[in-house]
């Protein structure tokens, strides 16, 4: 039999704790990336030209380059400017950056998707250009958006993996550097890919059960 | 500036190469891939419906990097390694295959019923309908969601340079580790990349308005 029971139960345990790691920077790295999103999504309906499309062309760049290289360049790069990180945060600025510019077009389609009607109600109300946004827009435009949200971080918690890459300790990095020590990298990795099925798999669960729920209420 | 671009662009240019392959022969398999599990799905036969669904669920409910760690580090364990751009190309393939499956069903699921009905109204075979009535109409719906599975395929091959394949990513870490030129390299980098996705989306749009035109036609 290639697969080895005894070793597995040695290795599940490292490997788990390290799962707390992933858990910590797909959580943080995704409220990073909720608010910032927001930010681009706002700026690029910016009145003033220039804002907007530095937002539109910042957004477009971040989204169409590999994330393994914009983390390499902040892991690198930052130092330089005396700005000493450690991996795990480097590593959290840098998913949340990434997904922002993701969660920025959600926003976009749901700040779109409320009705002009809102808008010039609030003018009517002689509201101010901030409470409207916090008031009447943003509270319509973010609630449809949660599903898509959603399937963001799912996206996110699969791409921290990637981190490994500068040195954090997360589930694939600690199963790599186990499987190194005893050459066997079988149980190790295919543990990791466990993991990340179930918990990816009952995250889409509930996703699309809020997105019916969503449905039905309204 | 030009002295930089001496040093660094050959290299650069021969990685690009190799992103280029990946991107090429994963994206022809994962079109191969992505049109029969998307058809597998819909499949009354469950033998067919099964295994489409749990590659579908899989490949979608586990991270790129660790399928590639999986299948270079511990698919050597059941006597089957491969080199890492092979190793590259099919990973690439079956993860982009499992999302493109998804484009590919529900675009199928969005054709109206009625024309299926149609179809066995005319006295048309079921495999007469799919290909001369349904695909047809399915296709123009597939085409946007593709194009942007055509850029992550492309910002996913980045991840194979952790497997020891020289591609654009690998290239220019090798550069900056023998120069330390980091800022400019990473950002000529990135560049590259950002061109590379441009040319892809144009052409992606250009398909996508030939089609539209020839259907007006029809």
């Amino acid at each position: 039999m290639i697969w080895n029971w005894d070793y597995t139960w040695q290795v599940l345990p490292d490997i788990l704790r390290a799962f707390g790691v992933t858990l910590q920077a797909t959580l943080a790295g995704f409220a990073l990336a909720a608010v910032l999103g927001l930010g681009w999504a706002t700026a690029r309906m910016s009145p003033w030209r220039w804002l907007a499309a530095s937002a539109t062309g910042i957004v477009e760049f971040v989204r169409s380059t590999p994330l393994l290289i914009q983390l390499y360049f902040l892991y690198y790069v930052l130092p330089d400017y005396g700005i000493a990180l450690s991996p795990l945060v480097t590593g959290i600025i840098a998913l949340g950056l990434h997904y922002s510019c993701y969660t920025a077009e959600v926003y976009r389609a749901g700040i779109e998707a409320v009705p002009q009607g809102q808008w010039e109600a609030a003018r009517a109300l002689n509201l101010s250009t901030r409470a409207t946004w916090t008031r009447i827009i943003l509270p319509q435009a973010i609630r449809p958006t949660l599903p898509m949200l959603g399937n963001y971080l799912i996206a996110m918690f699969k791409d921290t993996p990637l981190l490994a890459a500068i040195t954090v300790m997360e589930m694939l990095q600690t199963a790599k550097l186990t499987g190194a020590q005893s050459f066997r990298y079988l149980e190790p990795l295919t543990i990791t890919g466990v993991v990340f099925l179930v918990v990816s798999l009952l995250a889409s669960w509930t996703v699309r059960h809020l997105e019916t729920r969503h449905a039905i209420r309204r | 500036m030009i002295e930089f671009l001496q040093t660094h662009l050959p290299a650069l240019v021969g990685g690009l190469r190799v992103t280029l392959q990946l991107t090429v022969g994963g994206a022809l398999l994962a079109l191969l891939l992505a049109t029969v599990a998307g058809l597998a799905r819909r499949s009354p036969s469950r033998w067919l419906r099964w295994p489409a669904n749990v590659y579908v669920e899989a490949f979608r409910g586990t991270s790129a990097l660790v399928q590639l760690f999986w299948f270079y580090f511990a698919l050597p364990f059941f006597g089957l390694s491969m080199p890492a751009l092979v190793t590259g190309v099919l990973v690439l393939g079956l993860n982009s295959g499992a999302y493109g499956a998804e484009v590919v069903r529900s675009a199928i699921a969005n054709v109206p019923r009625g024309q299926w009905e149609a179809g066995r109204a005319l006295n048309l075979g079921e495999r007469q309908i799919l290909f001369r009535v349904i695909l047809p109409q399915a296709l123009p719906m597939m085409l946007p969601p593709a194009g942007n599975l055509l850029i992550e395929l492309l910002k996913n091959t980045a991840l194979v340079s952790l497997i020891t394949l020289s591609e654009l990513t690998f290239t220019a870490q090798v550069q900056r580790a023998a120069t330390l030129d980091t800022v400019p390299l990473f950002a000529l980098t990135l560049l590259i990349y950002f061109l590379v996705a441009q040319v892809l989306a144009v052409g992606m749009r250009s398909v996508e308005a030939r089609i539209a035109r020839r259907r007006g036609r029809a």
